[in-house]
């Protein structure tokens, strides 16, 4: 069963300013689904196209980012919906909020500053729906966040009153009151310092283990993706290099940029010298040949500098786009 | 160079802010009687870390004279810098101490095109003296970060993303050459390849080009790579203060302690122990209006004597610690430092 699937997805952002267009292949070429009930992590450099990814997937397609080619498919149960050609009016009603969630990168600015965080909650739903039962309503939100163990008081707060590391996670449980079958979480650690991050990342598990939900989790700090995701997709430029299992990923990853990506962690109690790749990161406008990783990839060949290599499953559930793996047969 | 060898001394300093209405508001200490020192003839990187909203940013804004202590000094080259107000005189404070922000976002402005942001930094400090000169200038230190102008170049900050944004500012920093780099939170934005190419270039800034570095971070790990000394701060406080190695291996307060602990290791076998529940500090204000020790709510090894006055700073081995554990107060019984 799965409840999103994405093919061959191409989003471009195309832009035009005196006289000088612009096209930044943001997301190039990307298939992956999500199956219910499992956190997904996608991470990878800055700029590599995850956010793009996001919004498509959710719905927020605005100019200059435009949908090439490719498609966005959702089952949420006998509910299906095409997201590239669902109406906005649908997607109001009868998807945000209820069955996908968006905590978008710096998302403790969705509550609004002058006004209680329970205001916030019920203008949010307001937009999306007439609260018809505001008591049914106001007893949800409780029961919600003390499910989720934030004291109630927050509520009744303004959210200049919380910490960044609480306006967090009351975004976060913003974005859950109606147990969406999908939460998107961009970044949603960033800006927290390690202590408030474990603990709203222990809140997005909580959340999952309570709703048996799926997650999106979008962030490019491979050490939380080790220890909250089931499955990790690793981006660069726009497509995808490697996904797999958390395990796989870590242990045995096979994708030269992956095994970078996890050798230049620095841990501590270690001072050895870590090296960045050498080159520079792509530029999405004007992106290499073949595989994108060449111009740093330490093993490059031939092959690699004209030959785009596919997304081949090499065992069961991990696929690699590397000229230097084989397909299985499974 | 200054009188005391010091580059940057920071004496005493608390900050005050009046929160709540203008009537009735109470007083929250940002920053709390901090005091620290850089020397001149010893660049260093020295790291600040610790809870959100524990007042580093706060701190890093006295540094860069954007705000006045209440109380306390801060000396930049032995100069006070409160006392800088002509203008060129400001603008040479500003060429030697430039800062890098949290939130590239608020350093550029929506409207303008990044690389706009750059030439006017080579025009304000003087830097080139025709367009060419200026654009090698720039280019320069854009490609210290792992850009070029010909990528910047016409574009607005929305059209960049997060981690590029914030490689451009710290291009920008560089443009006038300082001998003071304040970085507030420089890599939370990028991935480790970028992470630790800044760091890396921090590291090549002071060992190559005598330039200090306060790294203001969450990223402990960082922190360890690159830093000679580092401070951990929680509610205002500089709760634990001394040599990176010392404090990140061995922490002895027990905030550092859960700090620590709570770094998530980039390997799945630590699942299972990173995923044992914590406390969380209820809101900002309720612990920092605390009396004594302000860790006391949250604290597994808390006394009654915490809950009285402010712990006092106290000399472990080579760090200094805000702890009753470690003082004469109390038995000398349970101060066994764990890892
Ligand atoms: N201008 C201000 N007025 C009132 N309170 C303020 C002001 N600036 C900061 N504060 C408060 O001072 C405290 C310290 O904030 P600061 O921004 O220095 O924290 P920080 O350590 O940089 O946090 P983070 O890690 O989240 O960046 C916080 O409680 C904050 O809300
Ligand atoms: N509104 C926009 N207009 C033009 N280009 C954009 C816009 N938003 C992002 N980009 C470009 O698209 C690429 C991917 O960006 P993004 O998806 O934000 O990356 P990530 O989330 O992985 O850091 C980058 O090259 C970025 O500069
Ligand atoms: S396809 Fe070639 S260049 Fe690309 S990652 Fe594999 S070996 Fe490296
Ligand atoms: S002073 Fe007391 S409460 Fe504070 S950290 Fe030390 S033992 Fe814990
Ligand atoms: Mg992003
Ligand atoms: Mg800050």
């Amino acid at each position: 069963m799965t409840l999103l699937s994405v093919q061959n997805l191409r989003a471009y952002y195309q832009t035009e300013a005196y006289g000088i267009s612009r096209t930044v292949r943001a997301v190039d070429g990307v298939s992956f689904d999500l199956v219910p009930n499992e956190i997904y992590g996608i991470a990878g450099e800055s700029s590599c196209g995850k956010t793009t990814l996001i919004k498509v997937i959710s719905g927020n397609i605005k100019p200059p980012l435009k949908v090439l080619e490719g498609s966005v498919n959702y089952s949420f149960g006998e509910y299906k919906v095409d997201m590239l050609q669902i109406s906005q009016s649908e997607l109001r009603q009868n998807v945000r909020w209820k069955q996908i969630s968006y905590v978008m990168q710096g998302s403790m600015s969705v509550l609004n500053p002058v006004r209680k965080v329970i205001k916030t909650f019920q203008d949010i739903v307001d937009t999306h729906e007439r609260i018809r039962d505001k008591n049914k309503f106001l007893k949800q939100t409780h029961t919600h966040i003390n499910r989720l163990g934030l004291p109630t008081d927050v509520l009744n707060a303004y959210p200049h009153q919380l910490s960044g590391g609480m306006r967090q996670r009351v975004a976060i449980a913003l974005a859950t009151v109606f147990q969406p079958a999908l939460i998107i979480a961009d970044e949603p650690t960033t800006a927290l310092d390690v202590v408030v991050q474990r603990g709203v990342l222990h809140m997005i598990k909580d959340i999952q283990a309570i709703s048996n939900n799926t997650v999106l989790l979008v962030t490019h700090d491979m050490a939380v993706h080790a220890n909250v995701a089931d499955r990790v997709m690793i981006m660069y430029a726009g497509r995808i290099a490697e996904e797999a299992p958390t395990e796989s990923i870590f242990n045995a990853p096979l994708h030269p940029y992956t095994q970078h990506l996890i050798n230049s962690l620095p841990v501590i109690g270690e001072k050895s010298t870590k090296a960045s790749l050498k080159g520079s990161p792509p530029n999405l406008a004007d992106p290499p040949s073949g595989c994108r990783f060449h111009p740093r990839c330490p093993y490059v060949m031939d092959e690699c500098r004209t030959v785009v290599p596919d997304l081949v499953t090499v065992k069961e559930r991990h696929r690699v786009a590397c000229h230097l793996v084989e397909e299985a047969s499974l | 160079m200054s009188a005391n060898g010091k580059l940057l001394d920071v004496q005493h300093v608390t900050v005050e802010f009046h929160i709540g209405g203008l009537v009735g508001g109470t007083l929250l200490t940002a920053v709390n009687d901090v005091s620290f020192s850089l020397e001149s003839d010893k660049p260093e990187i020295f790291t600040l870390a610790g809870e959100s909203g524990s007042g580093k940013t706060t701190l890093s804004r006295l540094l860069l004279r954007d705000l006045e202590p209440t109380r306390g000094k801060v000396l930049f080259e032995g100069r006070d810098v409160s006392t800088i107000r002509k203008r060129s005189e400001f603008i040479e404070f500003m060429k030697k101490v430039q800062p890098v922000f949290q939130n590239p976002f608020d350093t550029f402005s929506p409207l303008r095109r990044v690389d706009a942001y750059l030439f006017d930094t080579v025009k304000n400090f003087g830097m080139a003296s025709n367009r060419r000169d200026a654009a090698e200038v720039v280019d320069d230190a854009l490609r210290n970060v792992g850009l070029s102008l010909d990528e910047v170049r016409q574009r607005y900050p929305h059209e960049l993303s997060g981690g590029q944004i914030q490689r451009v500012s710290v291009a920008r920093a560089l443009i006038s050459k300082p001998t003071l780099i304040l970085a507030d939170e420089p890599v939370s934005m990028v991935d480790a390849s970028l992470r630790m190419e800044i760091v890396n270039l921090f590291q090549k800034l002071r060992d190559e080009q005598k330039v200090s570095v306060v790294y203001i971070t969450h990223d402990l790990a960082t922190a360890y790579y690159i830093s000679d000394r580092i401070g951990i701060m929680l509610r205002g406080y500089i709760v634990e203060l001394g040599p990176v190695e010392d404090v990140l291996e061995r922490p002895a307060h027990p905030y550092t302690q859960l700090l620590k602990e709570s770094v998530p290791e980039p390997a799945p076998k630590s699942r299972e122990s990173w995923a044992k529940h914590i406390e969380l500090g209820i809101t900002e204000v309720k612990e920092y209006g605390r009396i004594g020790c302000k860790f006391a709510g949250r604290c597994p090894k808390v006394m009654d004597i915490c809950r009285e006055a402010d712990p006092p700073d106290v000399r472990v081995g080579r760090q200094t610690v805000k702890c009753y554990l470690y003082s004469e107060q109390t038995t000398k019984a349970d101060t066994g430092t764990q890892s």
